[in-house]
């Protein structure tokens, strides 16, 4: 059972990651345009090569 | 670029939205924010619907020179751009309004910010608290599995992980519960905050105990759990809070606009409207709408005046009177004085009806608060006899309360938090899809109620602009060469006839009478009766128009502002729904009687006043009638605030559009979609009621009598959320 020394902390750690890697999509206008981003992804930038 | 980008259909081409046309003459070079050598511009974009629009707009104005930065926000309507060089801020509207989108300045203001930052706080506590409840399950589920083969210590040590991880999670995501619950009860009254708060401070409290005194059961999985589900509710209801408010905010954006003002020293400078003062002097050139209120001075010009009085026709004005903001100048430059700063004009009147209206409307009581106000007395009395009925019995404290605390967890407003908002937003994104936009979520318990509908006539049953009606081939052809330099509606008509073609040579146009000109070398005329010299006859209905062409004798033309083309359809299908119906138009009797007539509707009021709007739904509602407003014009916005409901089509003006509780672009079926969805989404949150109620049937006697594990309160409450939502989902599943 010493395992769990190890496994708790490291899951809260990748835990921690996902709070933090959201809390960066948050703060950074992630879910400000929610519609524009769904077709923004079909738009033809028509960019030459 | 792409030149398809431009020559494409105007305005949204998924056709959601009927291309928008802003007034011109406004300069927007006042709202340009300089960031060293870097200038940016804000605007509020009308009439974007798709992605179409998005990189039409985007490539159009990335075309600009000088330009770095453009984007386009498509949930909001906002566009930022930024640009270097001498590029003006006008040629990026221009670029705008070419495409056929409506174009308004927008620079945040304070409560837009706070709005934001509350639903951005929402949300980084609602990351936060899931978080938390992860990590607490795994803990949890391996005491749970451990059952009985577990050892004390170890299962004390994982309630101590979970309550370490839990504490700051409550005391962070929790603090929108604690702070709202204590604002209201430091007033002696209570909100659905308050048994919130308290199962969670209880749930916690008693799991701490329980880790303390090495005990079997700890209920910190259950408080974050509850914390979780409930940020989900309360995030879900800030987000349409916030796209409500944007609502009032369009009434900034109109007054945002620019004023041509004559200095001291004659010369013309562009300021904001809201740094007019009285006296000043203000340049009103044609095409212009007025943003404040002017006593002319000099000059004299027709006027369309359809969004400050409802009046279709166009009308000659002169030095001494007074014009109101929202008209729009039509053929010749006027110069008057102002009458005042936007805080004191027409249109600030028409602003306090609205905080009147929506004052009233604050008063409303939800259904979600009805129902709150008969659980949290029903729940705690539960709680307090369980206490003293377990007592009673024999039991422990330490027992009888944990019973006690496991009933008002287990019963806390979980699935009544959730019931109302989820209902809305899925009610909401279905209206949107079909081009209405909610601008409030209780609206629609509002829209579920009405019984008796007002309309406003021009622009919102008819057209708003007039058509022409009568056909002289060669004639038309031939006034279309005078009516082509003219900016009056029934040239307009005309024009919209007759297409594109040559203008005449020569033309002057002379304001309330007409235009002349020459074709191949004969003097022509078109305008009223008296400009080409024939008598004025009584015996035509509507707007009419005479032609003359050199000695020939004058023909004359007929129009009229037409019926919506669903208006028959929509009527009939209302009618059978068993609604009192009636007009209240600012327009000529004549006028309104024809509308009236055509779609069957016997009470009507012509030239009414934007007061007289506003006193007929006081009297309608001292009548307990729950009214819906129909209206689009500036005289329609105070009658719009103080309606039960209100409704206002895409083409109404701005302020019109914020005193109602929802746009439509879809034509007058609209309305009875909107009054389909809202009764169907009534339906729902009632079941949704009904559903939180039945599980605390079967939920309130198994914890009486102290049969529940923190697994099964886990169980419950997430099983109980989970129906609601699905429950208000199935409105997605069902027919139109």
């Amino acid at each position: 059972m010493d395992i769990i020394v190890y496994l708790i902390p490291v899951a809260l750690g990748l835990g921690a990651l996902g709070l933090a890697a959201f809390l960066w999509s948050v703060n950074s206008d992630q879910y400000e345009d929610l519609d524009g981003a769904a077709h923004r992804i079909l738009e033809d930038e028509d960019k030459p090569l | 670029m792409t030149d398809a980008a431009l020559s494409g259909p105007v305005g949204c081409p998924s056709g959601l939205e009927p291309p928008t046309r802003t007034p011109g003459g406004s300069d927007y070079s006042a709202f340009v924010q300089s960031k060293g050598a870097q200038k940016i511009l804000n605007l509020s974009v009308r009439g974007a619907k798709c992605g179409g629009c998005l990189s039409k707009i985007e490539n159009a104005v990335g075309a600009v020179p000088g330009v770095e930065q453009v984007r386009m926000n498509l949930s909001n309507g906002k566009l930022k751009v930024a640009w270097q060089g001498p590029t003006s801020a006008n040629t990026i509207v221009e670029r705008v309004t070419e495409l056929g989108y409506g174009v308004s300045a927008y620079s945040e203001d304070g409560s837009e910010k706070a709005a934001k930052r509350e639903e951005r706080a929402l949300l980084i506590s609602m990351g936060v608290a899931a978080f938390a409840l992860a990590n607490i399950m795994l803990l949890s589920v391996s005491v749970w599995g451990g059952h009985g083969e577990m050892g004390s210590d170890t299962r004390t040590a994982l309630h101590a992980i979970s309550g370490l991880i839990a504490f700051p999670v409550l005391v962070f995501s929790g603090r929108h519960f604690f702070q709202s619950a204590w604002s209201v009860l430091k007033h002696g009254r209570a909100n659905m905050d308050v048994p919130i708060s308290l199962a969670l401070t209880l749930a916690f409290g008693v799991s701490v105990w329980e880790t303390l005194a090495k005990g079997d059961h700890a209920y910190f999985d259950a408080s974050v759990m509850l914390l979780f589900f409930l940020l989900i509710g309360r995030f879900l209801d800030a987000r349409l809070r916030r796209q409500a408010h944007a609502a009032a905010h369009d009434l900034a954006a109109l007054q945002n606009r620019s004023v041509n003002r004559l200095g001291r020293d004659q010369s013309v400078e562009s300021v904001r409207a809201e740094d007019v003062r009285r006296g000043d002097t203000i340049l009103l050139a044609a095409g212009e709408r007025a943003v404040i209120d002017i006593k002319i001075e000099t000059g004299t010009s027709t006027v369309d005046e359809s969004l400050v009085t409802g009046e279709s026709l166009p009308r000659l004005i002169q030095a001494g009177e007074t014009l109101y903001a929202g008209t729009v100048n039509l053929d010749h430059p006027i110069r008057g004085e102002a009458l005042g700063s936007t805080s004191d004009s027409l249109l600030a009147d028409i602003a306090q009806m609205l905080e009147a209206g929506e004052q009233k409307r604050a008063r409303y009581r939800q259904i979600a608060d009805k129902a709150v106000s008969l659980y949290v007395p029903f729940v705690h009395t539960t709680a307090a006899v369980t206490l003293i009925a377990w007592l009673l019995l024999g039991a422990g404290v330490r027992d009888a309360i944990m019973v006690a605390v496991a009933t008002l967890i287990i019963t806390c407003p979980c699935a009544l938090a959730l019931a109302a908002p989820v209902a809305q937003v899925v009610a909401s994104g279905r209206l949107f899809r079909k081009g209405i936009y909610l601008r409030s979520g209780d609206a629609l318990e509002r829209f579920a109620e009405v019984d008796h509908l007002v309309f406003d006539k021009t622009g919102t049953l008819t057209l708003g602009t007039p058509t022409l009606v009568s056909t002289h081939g060669d004639e038309l052809a031939d006034a279309a060469h005078l009516a082509r330099a003219s900016r009056h509606p029934l040239s307009r008509a005309i024009v919209a006839v007759a297409g594109a073609g040559p203008i005449a040579s020569d033309v002057k146009e002379m304001p309330g009478l007409g235009v002349e000109g020459e074709i191949d070398g004969k003097r022509c005329r078109l305008g009223s009766a008296d400009w080409v010299g024939v008598e004025r006859s009584a015996a035509t209905s509507g707007p009419t128009m005479w032609f003359s062409n050199g000695d020939a004798a004058p023909v004359q033309f007929l129009f009229r502002d037409q019926l919506q083309s669903d208006a028959g359809d929509v009527f009939a299908d209302l009618r059978a729904h068993g609604f009192e119906m009636e007009i209240l138009s600012g327009d000529t009797s004549e006028a309104v009687e024809r509308v009236a007539a055509e779609i069957d509707i016997s009470d009507w009021h012509a030239q009414v006043s934007p007061q007289d709007k506003v006193d007929r739904l006081s009297a309608l509602t001292a009548a307990d009638k729950k009214v819906l407003m129909v209206g689009d014009g500036l005289n329609d916005a105070g009658a719009l605030a103080m309606a039960h409901a209100s409704l206002a089509p895409g083409g109404a003006m701005d302020v019109s559009q914020s005193a109602s509780d929802a746009v439509y672009a879809g034509g007058l079926s609209s309305i009875v979609t909107i009054l389909n969805v809202a009764k169907r989404t009534k339906r729902v949150m009632l079941q949704n009621f009904g559903l939180a109620a039945a599980y605390n049937m079967i939920a309130v006697p198994i914890a009486v009598t102290g049969h529940v594990t923190p697994l099964i309160a886990a169980i419950a409450m997430s099983a109980s959320s989970l129906i609601v939502t699905l429950n208000a989902l199935r409105m997605n599943w069902g027919r139109a």
